[in-house]
């Protein structure tokens, strides 16, 4: 099997569910008990959080835990409208936000507040300007996804986070599921930015975690009210297996990650390269900088996208449609749509996700395989 | 260098005149202790020093170990090779160049045991001196205070090369000063009090009194690993602990507050006092230091010492607490005694205890109590337990966390 499917998920790490297990029996106490096995249990999520922090370079009780991307995406973004109401009701964001954003900011226009969805040119980055033009005094919150989950395309974040430093009350809201491990953090992180959100799933961690950053002196009111869970932010008994098995994942993801951006790199180029070659290809990600290493959106003229999944699936090979999110759905690809790539061929768009397990021998044989779906598909036509 | 043994030059021992071979027995016995996992290793220990063979263990491992062990001055690693002046002249060159750098000085310095051995000990200086001088011109030779010196013995089974000396321990070797019971509670000082007692040769028992429920499992945890660190010292040592609720509960109850806290320390001097006897102690040391809190006035420390006449010593009675704190962090105690558990001292602390409590009220208010009764029951509830230096307590849960992250 080949699995090119990284973006949508990955598959957990052996020790990582090791480690869930293993929590999951020796510390399963209530971290709020008070006896020795609430001690214990406190301890090894004091110790998971303490481990995430360090990684992503904050203080440990700017990290609070969530079910995953989908949460933090709501929690930041409702938790500042509620919050932040009597101060305004303008949200900023783009219209290539993964659904767990576009969705959570079309919710609040239903309730009344105002959103000015930043375009995208043709490569799939927004242009900085636009956010400070669309800046009101009104505002308060600016969300930007880092790595665009279709396409790959980096947006500029350290730029906007430049404008946004003359207006310190906005919070500024940064997507950062796709960037885990892929060597981005110097590209991407800026004191300016007030949460980023992670989810555990992309990174071989335990599905239904994740969690987000929110700097120290930022409020967002809680979605989930209870017994007062992470500082009385977001209430429910902690996940304590599948939060240390992330943190263990986080660890494992990022501790090699420059060698290994490099290769997924290299094996996105090799297929770029490749992809040059066929007449009836068209390749929407880049290799410049501006792209994340691991993604690479591309089309064959012609043959619809879910055809060629299921093409590369009967040899073993696993990719998808543009996002997971939205291919079930038969709906068009939102980034591609905001790219302006004519619908016909935004149709017929895949996207290759890979990752620090994947091969150049495996790249070698994904290309075997496209050429001959390829040559198929053009008999064809 | 590849050496094959380890020299240790005795600290206090050789002025102990008579005693001389029960020190060396009982050195003899700890630094076995400390190495018991280097089951190769042959140690022969001779009237002015000690010879541990290594056999092919590392020396730097070794030497590590030796580095707790009391009654060592310094020690040397050596290596013997055959006793031929072409190859004593060539490891001797090999060490020196191992350490020298521009500007430094050497001396070679030789003695026999071996008197039949051809060259006697100026010839073997000069030979020596002279090749390494030819090897390294540019080196001067040095006599007073030389930044690199060889030193020479020419044994029977060999010629033995050496050129650094480690500081070792110092002190007496634990066990020839006798027998004492520490009152271990968790706190900065005791541990230190233990330390200080181990270095003057002293076998330390360890007395900590705990009060479940008001104590938790972790402070006596804590009290264990404080222990095993200690353990290093002495090889292993006994962990008593003694059940305190019943005395705590029943003071609480019938001792007004301002003698609460005199009263129940009595309580533990008594304790420790019957333990310490019946496991052939002759002291009881602890930590207390003079004025630093209010059971430690010299009113306190006289009507808690009323219950006793074995002597009490208090090692870090007149320090200061930044000394006490500096040796707590070199012997690696700190970390664990500011760790925030209740211990049996402060659970009953009353608001506002006597700074000035007298022997007769003391006497006083305990003589409507049970003491015999209290002091039967409490011993026959004591657990004793090894603790050795690789043993883990609070910790053990630590190490498990760390390695499933």
């Amino acid at each position: 099997m080949i699995y090119f499917d990284n973006s949508a998920t990955t598959l957990i790490e052996p020790t990582v569910l090791k480690t869930y297990q293993k929590v999951s029996q020796d510390f399963f106490g209530n971290p709020s008990s008070l006896h020795h096995l609430g001690d214990q249990a406190q301890q090894i999520l004091n110790s998971a959080r303490q481990q995430i922090a360090q990684i992503i370079n904050c203080q440990t009780d700017e990290i609070y835990f969530t079910s995953g991307g989908s949460e933090g995406d709501n929690w930041v973004i409702k938790g500042t409208a509620l919050e932040k109401r009597q101060f305004g009701n303008h949200i900023i964001t783009t219209n290539v936000e993964h659904p767990a954003v576009s969705n959570a900011v079309h919710q609040l226009e239903k309730l009344g507040f105002e959103v000015t969805y930043v375009p995208v040119d043709k490569s799939g980055h927004i242009n900085p300007q636009d956010v400070q033009a669309a800046i009101r005094p009104e505002t308060i919150l600016v969300s930007i996804m880092a790595v665009n989950n279709e396409v790959g395309a980096i947006q500029p974040i350290k730029s906007v986070a430049k404008i946004l430093q003359d207006y310190p009350n906005i919070h500024f809201h940064v997507d950062a599921v796709q960037t885990v491990g892929k060597d981005l953090a110097a590209q991407i992180q800026d004191p300016r930015i007030d949460f980023m959100t992670f989810s555990g799933h992309k990174f071989h961690g335990p599905r239904g975690v994740g969690f987000i950053y929110a700097k120290n002196g930022r409020r967002i009111a809680p979605l989930i009210n209870g017994g007062g869970q992470e500082d009385n932010r977001r209430s429910g008994t902690e996940n304590t297996p599948a939060i240390v098995a992330m943190a263990r994942a986080l660890r494992l993801a990022t501790q090699d990650q420059v060698a290994q951006a490099k290769l997924q790199n290299h094996l996105r180029q090799m297929l770029y390269q490749h992809l040059q070659n066929l007449d009836n290809a068209v390749v929407f990600s880049q290799l410049d900088t501006s792209f994340a290493p691991h993604i690479l959106c591309f089309a064959l003229r012609g043959v619809r996208g879910e055809t060629i999944v299921h093409a590369f699936e009967q040899e073993d090979i696993y990719i998808s449609t543009t996002s997971a999110c939205s291919s079930r759905k038969g709906v068009e690809p939102i980034t591609l749509a905001a790219m302006h790539v004519p619908d016909q061929l935004a149709t017929s768009a895949v996207r290759v996700s890979l990752d620090a397990n994947n091969t150049i021998s495996e790249m070698q044989q994904f290309i075997k395989a496209l050429d001959k779906i390829y040559q198929h598909f053009q008999v064809l036509n | 260098m590849n050496y094959t043994e380890i020299m240790i030059r005795y600290g206090e021992l050789s002025t102990k005149g008579k005693n001389r071979r029960s020190f060396i027995d009982r050195l003899h016995g700890n630094v076995a202790k400390v190495l018991q996992n280097f089951p190769q290793l042959r140690i022969h220990p001779k009237r002015d020093r000690m010879h541990i063979n290594l056999n092919g263990a590392d020396a730097q491992d070794v030497m590590k170990r030796l580095q707790v062990v009391f009654g060592i001055q310094n020690y040397s690693p050596s290596i013997r090779i055959a006793k031929d002046l072409e190859e004593i002249k060539k490891t001797a060159l090999q060490m020196v160049q191992e350490q020298y750098q521009e500007g430094k000085t050497f001396k070679i310095s030789t003695k026999r045991a071996d008197h039949d051995f051809i060259y006697d000990t100026n010839q073997i200086n000069l030979a020596v001196g002279d090749y390494v001088s030819d090897h390294l011109p540019e080196i001067k030779a040095e006599m007073r205070h030389p930044d690199i010196k060889i030193q020479i013995e020419i044994r029977f089974d060999g010629a033995y090369l050496s050129s650094q000396t480690y500081q070792g321990a110092g002190g007496l070797p634990v066990g020839t000063a006798g027998k004492a019971g520490l009152m271990l509670s968790g706190g900065i000082d005791s541990p230190v009090a233990g330390y200080l007692a181990m270095k003057r040769g002293v076998e330390v028992e360890m007395i900590h009194f705990y009060s479940p429920p008001y104590t938790s499992e972790h402070a006596l945890q804590k009290a264990q690993d404080l222990t095993v660190k200690l353990a290093k010292y002495a090889g292993h040592i006994q962990f008593i602990q003694v059940p305190f609720t019943e005395i705590q509960e029943t003071i609480k109850q019938q001792v007004p507050e301002g003698y609460l806290m005199t009263v129940q320390r009595r309580f533990m001097l008594r304790l420790t006092d019957l333990i310490t006897k019946k496991r052939g102690g002759l002291a009881i040391f602890n930590g207390e230091s003079v004025g630093q809190v209010a059971s430690q006035t010299l009113e306190s420390m006289a009507a808690i010492n009323d219950v006793t006449n074995t002597p009490i010593i208090r090692p870090v009675a007149t320090m200061d607490k930044t000394e006490i704190i500096k040796i707590a962090e070199e012997i690696d105690t700190f970390d664990l005694s500011i760790k925030p558990f209740e211990d049996c001292c402060t659970i009953f602390a009353p608001t506002r205890p006597k700074t000035k409590p007298t022997i007769a009220k003391a006497r006083e208010y305990e003589s409507q109590l049970d003491v015999d009764g209290l002091i039967e029951h409490a011993l026959s509830g004591i657990k004793v337990m090894n603790i050795t230096p690789f043993d883990h307590f609070l910790e053990q849960e630590n190490q498990e966390i760390e390695s499933l992250l």
